[in-house]
């Protein structure tokens, strides 16, 4: 497989990818919200204990509808980039996540989250004010949304950091984007104890957007016929069309104002997760392959 | 996600039987990590594993575990057939990913990383999914997630109560994504028993890591830890690599994380039947009976038609 999806000649391989998945040219998510949507209005905090600037989220205007944002945001230099802690998001990050997704519940926002992280942020800090509690949480309430919601992987998908704001009725990812269960780096670290032998790594752990569209974890790639550093504006175009054409058909199968609807949605979406993974049942040895469920 | 390989921190006890320095000739005695106490083992045994002297608990196997938690011979395991795949026909510096489970199969003489099943508690009936630290760090692969889900959804069903068990290093990386996407899965159907108005109680038992503890397990009504059991989102060794920084005493025990707001009750191994009992005897007390037909048709994706 690995070559469903990407355009002519050779696809790259899956270290290429990563290098271009972390271009600090490449377009992050303030960069998609300034050119796809209007009326932003950022809003701030997890009402708790700060505002993380890693996970950046509010209410935007896009294709006629308002719609709430979640995104990891990067920053574009060293300064922006320690302003943000590199995207890696702490605790307050997913709780004021968690809390803007009940928000976009009660006034019956679609959801739009922008996935670009290495990873959840590692530290002191974030353990004592539970980083792993505020994943599960985030996790819990967006695999139970009563509105559809929509996820892109833009940049890099490290691990639950990612899967946090990603539980989603339709999973978007660019074409150079990578999603991962831990960072190139760690899975050497992991496999080899050497974390130079990161692009083999991410070779082994199959990390492309067409390694899971074929798994089945995604549902389309956007191409990037040329690397969306090279042309940032075209690659934010193109997402922003797909966005809007998979929000009209949830919009069209779940209407926001059916109340019927929100059973429909939850009950496709924990389907779409239900089928996820490969196991074999020995008492009818019939192989199950996520993707290959009925 | 985070991985057991990295979690061996110096405060952690290693299992007796795996350490050859630990351990005493012909595994008579057993000598406690934390007091070096030397203890007769079957005299460890009848303790559950918690040392005499110092109270420290050393790691409990899942078979050890589900006897402690249900009365003799009620536990009905469920889904020993479901068997683990290899799709990213995963080598590493280790070997090919399916030798490697056959070894730690053979070793461990269970077929995956958790076990599930029904049971009575002094009589009352629950729904227990127990991982089982000596199958690759009960990692979270694919049928974990499978098979955590069919008890959940089974609990869900008869609104029984769930209590899960849990060590973990964290998602399987042989597995790659699927064990990633296993964290969404399992925690959906927690959402579907929330709906249904079962509980859910947690355990956290040393070492509980990653996408254990950012997912199913601390999605929970009732958080409770064993006394220092260690629990975090990632690994001390990996945090002092980071930050550089020198981790504070006491950091990421399930003191720590009482302290902290985190968990809801540090509960020692001698009181986990009494706690249980009280605890499930006040979530029946005021709910409607049980359903005699499930609630709803289970969701059908992969599922055998059997209970
Ligand atoms: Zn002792």
């Amino acid at each position: 497989m690995a070559d469903g999806g990407t355009p002519e000649p050779a696809p790259l391989a899956a270290w290429d990818r990563v290098k271009l998945a972390r271009h600090p040219q490449r377009p992050h998510a303030l960069d998609y919200l300034r050119e796809l949507t209007t009326n932003f209005v950022e809003l701030h905090g997890d009402r708790v204990f700060g505002d993380d600037h890693a996970l950046i989220g509010g209410l935007a205007a896009f294709d006629g509808c308002t719609v709430m944002v979640l995104a990891h945001q990067k920053g574009g230099n060293t300064k922006e980039n320690i302003d943000r802690n590199f995207g890696m998001a702490r605790p307050e990050g997913y709780r004021k996540a968690e809390r803007l997704l009940r928000h976009a519940e009660k006034f019956r926002f679609p959801v739009i989250a922008l996935i670009d992280t290495p990873g959840a942020d590692v530290g002191v800090g974030s353990e004592e004010r539970g980083q792993a509690t505020a994943i599960a949480e985030s996790l819990l309430t967006m695999a139970d949304l009563r509105v559809p919601s929509i996820a892109v992987v833009i940049g890099e998908g490290g691990s639950g950091g990612a899967l946090a704001i990603g539980v989603a009725d339709r999973m978007l990812m660019l074409e150079n984007a990578i999603y991962s269960v831990a960072s190139p780096e760690a899975s050497a670290a992991i496999l080899w104890r050497d974390a130079a032998r990161a692009p083999e790594a991410a070779a082994t752990m199959r990390i492309t957007a067409p390694d899971l569209l074929g798994f089945g974890v995604i549902d389309e790639i956007v191409p990037e016929p040329e690397p969306a550093h090279e042309r940032p504006r075209a690659t934010i175009q193109a997402t922003g069309a797909a966005i809007a054409r998979h929000l009209r058909e949830l919009l069209a199968a779940y209407p926001l104002d059916d109340p019927a609807a929100v059973d429909r949605l939850r009950e496709a979406r924990y389907r779409r997760y239900r089928r996820l993974g490969v196991w074999r049942d020995e008492a009818d040895q019939a192989l199950r392959v996520g993707s290959a469920a009925s | 996600m985070r991985e057991f390989f990295q979690r061996r921190g110096k405060f952690r006890p290693q299992p007796l039987d795996e350490s050859g320095e630990l351990q005493i000739p012909e595994d008579l005695w057993v000598k406690c990590p934390k007091c070096d106490e030397v203890i007769y083992s079957r005299e460890l045994e009848r303790n559950n594993r918690v040392c005499p002297k110092c109270s420290h608990h050393l790691r409990l196997r899942a078979r050890a575990r589900i006897a402690l938690l249900s009365d003799p011979d009620s536990f009905t395991e469920w889904d020993r057939g479901i068997a683990t795949e290899d799709p990213l026909e995963f080598v590493d510096g280790g070997g090919p990913y399916t030798d490697k489970l056959a070894r730690t199969r053979a070793k461990s003489g269970e077929g995956e990383a958790l076990v599930i099943g029904e049971a009575m508690l002094e009589g009352r009936p629950l729904v227990l999914a127990v991982s089982e630290f000596e199958f690759l760090g009960a990692s979270m692969g694919s049928v974990f997630g499978e098979k955590l889900v069919r008890a959940i959804e089974r609990a869900a069903e008869r609104r029984l109560p769930l209590v899960t068990v849990s060590a973990s290093g964290g998602a399987r990386m042989h597995e790659g994504i699927f064990s990633l996407m296993q964290m969404a899965k399992t925690v959906a159907a927690l959402a579907r028993l929330g709906r249904a108005g079962a509980p859910h109680i947690a355990l956290l038992t040393d070492p509980c890591y990653g996408g254990v503890s950012a997912s199913y397990a601390t999605v929970a009504d009732i958080i409770m830890a064993e006394p220092g059991a260690i629990v975090g989102f990632a690994g001390p060794r990996v945090i002092e690599q980071v930050t550089r920084q020198k981790l504070p005493e006491g950091f990421q025990t399930a003191e720590f994380l009482l302290e902290h707001g985190a968990i809801d009750l540090v509960v020692r191994r001698d009181d986990l039947r009494a706690t249980l009992t009280t605890l499930l005897d006040h979530y029946q007390r005021n709910a409607p009976p049980r359903p005699v037909e499930p609630l709803a048709a289970p969701v059908a994706v992969g599922e055998r038609a059997d209970g």
